[in-house]
């Protein structure tokens, strides 16, 4: 009798499990439905000839390729010195790079605007310099940038954490000094990882919305990135808001196949 | 002077490792029971970890002097290190692994590389990747590897621990000759009381950081200083 209760109990608590886990998945998988199947072909298609929709795509394609570009350049090294670094300041420099990936966008926007603002801290000395960052496409790169790197440092952090010690100590006792490991043996080997962290980067880039609206604005030609005409073209036309929708999927998922097809080989 | 002079002393941890030989014309094999400090005692003849005190020196050239403030870079000492697992560069094909220690113009280095791998009788491998090698295979890439590099030195830290006992034999007397064809300094790190027959050299016993007993195998199983030593030297 005990048995059979327990087993009541059991199925009981895997019909429950899988109520909540299907109605999550559902909850994730409906929307990109509606968004994929919601419209006849053709008139999604009709809808990407509107004259804000080049300008944008183009914007977020060098955009996210200048900040991409910036992210790896800077953010290897980085990644290397903390996960070499030993002791409380290298973990406090971790959590600080770390911390932009879990701020709201709203806040990073706030930081950028008070720290490069023309009333933000470096303002005044920016604009004698005739530099005034705000609202150029410079100001998008910066909000791309600081929201996304989070992403690569953390990857390469980790990616570089992996690699064997012995493989760094064998390559000094023959001769290459440390800069020469990090370039020859570091790289290389904790490459996959990189690889994955720089895909993730570009993704989180490539949607930045938030930061970029109040920081850099929402100038078409000038600031207007993929996400933030889509915001623009909600208000007049659903279907051109629906298609640029669907261009940013099927970069996510491209990417996505990609970076799985990267960590197989 | 010739050959390797050690007299340090270092902090591992809690432990303090404190070692004194000098390698020559025959090695050094360093005994002892796991956790005795065998692999730190390389680590600070080479380099990786830095000494309290004492001094390096290397055919007569101090290559680390705590009192004179003197502490020369790894790469710069000229010491070949094995570890216990390779450590071949996975993402270089043999050759490359090979070449990476050689300062010479690209063909050279390539040429040289060559030549060591045929030294080790392992040339056919150039064009293979590490993990494609067997154990065997691994340990002979990565001694052309550390030799191709003209070392005044080597440290093999259990360089037949690795291996399948069925290669074992072979890959010890294969070791104990080109050791003594080479004649440079050598230390061993090893568990294995065979090797150090091979080897016929001086053995130091390492326990919890100290040399507890050091001389020929037969002096030592002549009289055997502690419990462990007379079980590495009893019949």
């Amino acid at each position: 009798m005990e048995g059979r209760g327990a087993a009541r109990g059991d199925l009981a608590i895997r019909g429950a499990l899988g109520l909540v886990a299907g109605l999550l998945f559902a909850l994730l998988a409906f929307p990109l439905a509606a968004l994929l199947l919601g419209a006849p072909p053709g008139e999604l298609v009709r809808a990407l000839r509107d004259p804000a929709v080049l300008p944008a795509a183009g914007l977020s394609l060098a955009s996210t390729s200048v900040s991409l570009a910036l992210i790896v350049a800077g953010g290897t090294p980085l990644a290397w010195a903390i996960a070499r670094g030993a002791g409380r300041r290298w973990r406090a420099v971790e959590t600080l790079v770390e911390l932009p990936a879990v701020l709201p966008p709203a806040v990073a926007g706030v930081a950028l605007l008070l720290a490069f603002g023309r009333r933000g801290v470096l303002g005044p000395a920016l604009a004698r310099l005739g530099l005034g960052l705000p609202f150029t496409s410079a100001a998008v790169v910066m909000a791309q940038s600081f929201v996304a790197a989070p992403f690569y440092v953390q990857a390469a952090v980790a990616a570089f954490r992996r690699v064997d010690p012995d493989l760094l100590f064998v390559a000094r006792t023959l001769g290459a000094g440390r800069a020469r490991v990090f370039l020859t043996v570091a790289v290389p080997v904790a490459r996959p990882g990189l690889t994955g962290g720089a895909a993730l980067a570009w993704a989180r880039a490539l949607g930045e919305f938030g930061a970029t609206l109040m920081f850099a604005g929402n100038m078409p030609g000038r600031t207007q990135t993929l996400p933030l005409a889509i915001y623009t073209a909600l208000e007049s036309d659903l279907r051109t808001a629906q298609s640029l929708s669907i261009l940013l999927v099927a970069a996510a998922f491209a990417l996505l196949v990609a970076v799985r097809a990267g960590r197989r080989s | 002077m010739t050959g390797l002079e050690v007299d340090l002393e270092g902090a591992i941890g809690a432990m303090r490792v404190q070692v004194a030989f000098r390698a020559a014309e025959r090695p050094i094999v360093l005994m002892g029971p796991n956790g005795a400090g065998k692999t730190s005692a390389l680590l600070l003849v080479a380099g990786g970890l830095r000494p309290a005190r004492g001094r390096v020196t290397l055919d007569g050239t101090a290559l680390f002097d705590a009192g004179a403030g003197l502490d020369v870079p790894v790469e710069r000492r000229a010491i070949g290190f094995l570890p216990q697992r390779y450590a071949l560069f996975p993402h270089l094909d043999v050759l490359r692994n090979v070449a990476y220690g050689i300062a010479a113009p690209a063909g050279e280095r390539l040429r040289r590389a060559r030549e060591a791998l045929a030294e080790l009788e392992v040339d056919a491998l150039a064009a293979r990747r590490p993990r494609e090698l067997s154990g065997g295979e691994m340990q002979r890439v990565a001694l052309a590897r550390a030799l191709a590099a003209r070392p005044r030195a080597l440290l093999l830290d259990e360089p037949l621990a690795a291996l399948d006992a069925s290669v074992r034999r072979e890959t010890r007397r294969f070791l104990a000759q080109r050791l003594r064809a080479w004649s440079l300094p050598t230390v061993v790190v090893t568990h294995d009381r065979a090797d150090a027959e091979a080897l016929d050299g001086e053995v130091l016993v390492l326990e919890a950081g100290a040399v507890v007993q050091r001389g020929t195998l037969q002096a030592l199983a002549g009289a055997p200083a502690t419990p462990f030593v007379s079980e590495l030297v009893g019949p």
